[in-house]
């Protein structure tokens, strides 16, 4: 509370000397690169509306951490035996233990461990091989114990790493790997859900989400801005699928994240911070830290403080607002869960002989059989196929994306640089233009394999292949050779057909050849695209340039 | 039933580690009959007490024969007020009003009956949460084995909309103590 009050001060005193222009210009701490690396948040503000700008002062430096809470995948809920399905009719996944009936005691889900032991080393945790639950009070109806069974003391995983990489620079073209460190993944019960009906001024509960397990993982505030949260949110995301431990879809509020958010001068204490709570939207993640970050250095500059409040973000209006506080400062009044003994969870050596081994969540025995992390995966993809570190990014964005490009690849003569081109500029951007899935696509691999065989082998131009991939995703049941047929779209092969075109091309552009014989050579890809017209695509331009260069020089 | 927080650590209970020390041997955790005795015993600071008091428990079963009991002087041990502010806190919290004088000094009796545990020594003693704390936690395997009840459950509600619980809209808090009437204002 007192620390509080003077972190409240020291933000005041910061905007007043902010305002006189007398903060110390510091160009050294880890903090200050930071903020050059991230292209100095707000900088364009500051010289613009503070006369501190003028005086080349250090920028304002974000500082933002997240929690994030992610939906273990299992069958049954973490203490009690009722069903984890999402949008079920309500109250239909409630045993009595979720509905905290007198009488009633958890029994832990073994499932849920693994998933967050599993979670816990693909980030690079330390596991404890003891872990407590403890309670955590508070009042609310989708509550209905009046506390969470969550691990506040000694949690399943600390100390661990996230590495993500986004792109920086003005034109976005240059990729950075960022580490932000995992402060502890803990195991928690999640709440039901309340909707509220304002007319009648009711609540209606629906406990089906009660007692879900959920695993917190706490980022430390190693992050900069809304871009590099949201990208290692993502990051985070396809860990977890790839893991299994959660699917991790944000629309389904599997995957919910909360953020706190600072603003400081480089060299400078941190600033008061606050919590934007409940972002669960992958769109709205770094427009919602974004806000909140302009928002508290606009109040500083203008002489306010920031408080220590939660916050909402308002999709409506894309801005953050205050919560109403529930009651003031909460006090949850922790204590060790009396019903639930220390997790104790064991490795190969220290795993006791006649154990039950259905009692047993072995560390070494789940390191062993860890998938392929994206990560681990993106290196793979870039050495064996030779692309760009970012075409491997872009290729496990997209669900189902990265197999689809090798059945491709498997399915074709042509260099694997090539097919990428492919996957992300024409399949990627026709899925995005029409809202739909790798999986749904009408262009299977096999179509799409057909197709850059027959452009590779030289039977069609790439402009031509364009025209066929645009018939294909009318998804009619053609082959691409049938659509080629069809439409004529074929490489002109004779080369005495092909010579009188040219040779009428260049008579109906008496000008323009004129202007190539006169050493214009720019002149002479408008020939070769007229030619192109004229053809419609079915010529070759290496062939066409040949020709045309061939009979100009005559 | 370790911490407490909001009263300053008043109800602080600490179950001592001694409790299941060495003398009640392997795989006993339930002392629960001699809590009184052992406690007592700690405080008097004598350790030869428990053998004069019930024998040694490794010849007489793992349950103390006869419980002991040793008067706590009172007046060393903190007396504390409770507070205007810890009283409107708990209020707060609990959601329940104290109403009157009588209900405070109920309260504050409790405390002070709960306070004597701080006269019992335990120095160099590790804190035990609970009495099952060296027992294996029991893993359930990941199966659907019940849930189906929601008529059952609903039974129990006053109010029900469909299959909805209907609950007030959001906590209905106290009023803030200003604004209250209530007697702690009067008797500050």
């Amino acid at each position: 509370m007192a620390a509080s009050i003077l972190r409240r001060c020291w933000g005041s005193l910061l905007a007043q000397r902010c305002r006189t222009g007398d903060v110390p210009v510091l160009h050294n701490g880890q903090t200050w690169r930071r903020a050059q690396a991230s292209g100095s948040i707000a900088s364009g503000r500051r010289a613009g509306n503070s006369p501190a700008g003028e005086r080349g002062v250090a920028p304002w430096v974000a500082v933002v951490g997240l929690e994030i809470h992610a939906q273990i995948s299992s069958n049954s809920k973490l203490f009690s035996g009722s069903q984890v399905q999402f949008a079920a009719p309500p109250n239909s996944l409630v045993s009595f233990f979720d509905a905290s009936l007198p009488g009633t005691l958890p029994a832990l889900n073994r499932r849920c461990v693994e998933a967050a032991v599993m979670t816990g080393l693909a980030l690079n945790c330390r596991i404890n091989k003891k872990s407590l639950f403890d309670r955590k009070h508070y009042f609310y109806a989708d509550l209905p114990a009046g506390y969470q069974i969550t691990q506040q003391r000694l949690p399943v995983a600390v100390n661990g790493s996230l590495s993500y990489s986004l792109c920086v620079g003005g034109k976005k073209n240059q990729m950075v790997t960022r580490t932000v460190r995992i402060k502890q993944i803990q195991l928690e019960q999640d709440s039901g859900k309340s909707l509220h009906d304002d007319t009648r001024s009711q609540t209606l509960i629906d406990l089906n989400r009660a007692g879900v397990g959920l695993m917190e993982v706490v980022m430390e505030p190693d992050m900069s801005s809304g871009e590099e949260a949201a990208a290692a949110v993502r990051e985070l995301q396809l860990i977890l699928q790839t893991l299994g431990s959660s699917q991790a879809i944000m629309a389904e509020g599997q995957l919910r994240v909360d953020a706190n958010v600072s603003v400081h001068h480089p060299g400078e204490a941190y600033g008061v911070r606050t919590e934007v709570k409940n972002i669960n939207s992958a769109r709205f993640l770094a427009r919602a830290i974004d806000y909140e970050i302009q928002r508290q250095i606009k109040e500083l500059e203008n002489g306010q403080t920031v408080m220590n409040e939660t916050r909402a973000f308002d999709y409506k209006h894309g801005c953050t607002i205050p919560m109403r506080d529930k009651e003031g400062k909460q006090d949850y009044r922790f204590m060790p869960e009396p019903n639930l003994p220390p997790l104790i969870l064991y490795d190969t050596k220290s795993l006791p002989a006649n154990m039950n081994h259905q009692q047993v969540v072995n560390i070494d025995w789940i390191r062993e059989r860890l998938p392929d992390l994206p990560s681990v995966k993106r290196v793979k993809l870039v050495e064996q196929y030779g692309i760009l570190p970012e075409h491997s990014v872009a290729l496990l964005n997209e669900d189902g994306l990265m197999e689809f490009f090798q059945n491709v690849v498997r399915q074709t003569q042509m260099n694997p640089k090539k097919v990428i081109g492919w996957i992300l500029n024409d399949m990627l951007c026709y899925l995005k233009q029409h809202n739909l899935t790798v999986k749904e696509s009408p262009v299977s691999s096999l179509l799409l394999a057909d197709l850059l065989n027959l452009l590779e082998r030289g039977a069609i131009s790439s402009s031509a292949a364009k025209q066929v991939f645009e018939e294909l995703w009318k998804g009619e049941g053609k082959t691409p050779l049938q659509i080629v047929k069809e439409k004529k779209l074929e490489l002109i092969q004779d080369q005495q057909e092909f010579e009188q075109i040219c040779q009428a091309v260049m008579e109906g552009h008496q000008e323009e050849v004129m202007e190539i014989k006169k050493g214009n050579r720019k002149v002479l890809n408008k020939l070769i695209g007229l030619v192109q017209r004229t053809t419609r695509g079915r010529a070759d331009p290496v062939l066409v340039k040949q020709i045309l260069e061939k009979r100009l020089s005559q | 039933m370790r911490k407490s927080g909001g009263v300053g650590g008043m109800w602080a209970l600490r179950f001592s580690r001694y409790i299941r020390g060495a003398p009640l041997g392997g795989g006993s955790h339930w002392a629960g009959l001699s809590l009184g005795s052992r406690f007592t015993q700690a405080a008097s600071g004598r350790s030869d007490s428990r053998q004069e008091a019930a024998g040694d428990p490794r010849q007489r079963g793992l349950v103390y024969q006869n419980p002991t009991w040793q008067h706590v002087e009172q007046r060393p041990l903190p007396q504390k007020k409770v507070t205007v502010e810890v009283l409107d806190h708990l209020e707060r919290l609990a959601l329940v009003d104290f109403r009157d004088w009588e209900g405070v000094q109920r309260l504050e009796k409790a405390i002070q009956f709960a306070d004597q545990l701080h006269a019992v020594n335990t120095e160099g003693v590790e804190p035990m949460d609970s009495v099952l704390e060296d027992r294996c936690l029991y893993l359930r395997e990941d199966n659907i084995t019940e849930g189906t009840c929601t008529e059952e459950l609903l039974r129990n509600a006053r109010e029900t909309v469909e299959e909805y619980f209907i609950a007030p809209p959001g906590n209905i808090p106290l009023p803030k103590l200003e604004e209250r009437d209530t007697f702690l204002q009067v008797s500050e």
